[in-house]
């Protein structure tokens, strides 16, 4: 079956709710590009997900176009995660955030030698930011930094 | 990666791994760790095997045989919270743990 084309569907039953028509953001340029210039089993990796996640201890995202982002040591048990969100069924990220934030999964192929390494902190954000002034402006450079003092090879992007 | 992949296609980022999972699972299936290394393992190898700016690569991976999810996904009324702009714990519990300071050693900006 054919994946779902959610943006004709979305804007359908929002216009049929009565909402106003969300702008999406289209980017019509060539992809901005680097290449890889070691094998991944060398590489450090980082990841930005969107899904909401925090660690029990921190203040916990809003709904309401947060642009905030948390730290989270990669060493952290998945135990003490916890995700948020006002737009997706939170019930499966809630018993395993590994299915938006692949903490596990990506310590174990660093332990099988699949990657070289991984950031000492990932990110974590709320999506559903319906201003994307406010991501390209604040949210995306601020994490762009903070990628380049960590030293990364390659970022992993997660949305939700 | 992602689970939306007209919406991806129109942000154009440099690379993407698409997965065609109901949203809420851009990564995998809950407990099913063997799953999730196998997704990552496809979708990491896109870094070295996509070579052109704005490629998309499909990952072999069906969420159920039937494929029952794709009729309900967004299609009337709608789901979402409410719009709260304070801090919205998982639990009372997390709460509690923040105000008393959480931990320093776990900054948020």
């Amino acid at each position: 079956m054919e994946p779902v084309d959610y943006i004709p569907r979305i804007r359908d039953n929002y216009a049929r709710l009565g909402y106003k028509a969300y702008n999406w953001v289209v980017n019509r340029d060539i992809a901005p590009w680097a290449p890889l210039r070691k094998p991944l089993s060398q590489c450090r990796l980082g990841l930005a997900a969107s899904g909401g996640i925090y660690v029990a201890g921190q203040v916990a995202f809003h709904y309401k176009d947060d642009t905030s982002h948390r730290e989270i040591p990669t060493y952290v048990d998945a135990k003490v995660l916890r995700a948020t969100h006002f737009a997706y069924d939170l019930s499966d990220a809630r018993t395993d955030p590994n299915v938006v934030f692949p903490i596990d999964t990506l310590r174990r192929l660093v332990r099988e030698g699949f990657l070289g390494g991984l950031a000492d902190r990932f990110y974590t954000f709320m999506g559903g930011i319906y201003s994307s002034r406010r991501v390209t402006e604040d949210l995306a450079p601020r994490l762009t930094a903070r990628f380049l003092e960590d030293g990364v090879d390659a970022v992993l992007l997660v949305p939700v | 990666m992602t689970s939306a992949r007209d919406i991806t296609r129109a942000v154009n980022p440099p690379r993407a791994a698409f997965l065609d999972f109901p949203l809420g699972h851009t990564t995998g299936k809950p407990h099913a760790p063997d799953l999730q290394r196998r997704i990552l393992v496809e979708a990491l190898s896109s870094f070295k095997t996509l070579t052109v700016p704005g490629s998309m690569k499909e990952l072999p991976f069906l969420w159920s045989e039937d494929e029952e999810w794709k009729a309900k996904a967004f299609a009337e009324g709608d789901d979402r919270a409410p719009r709260h702009d304070t801090p919205q714990f998982q639990d009372g519990e997390d709460l509690r743990r923040a105000e008393v300071g959480g931990s320093p050693s776990l900054p948020f900006c």
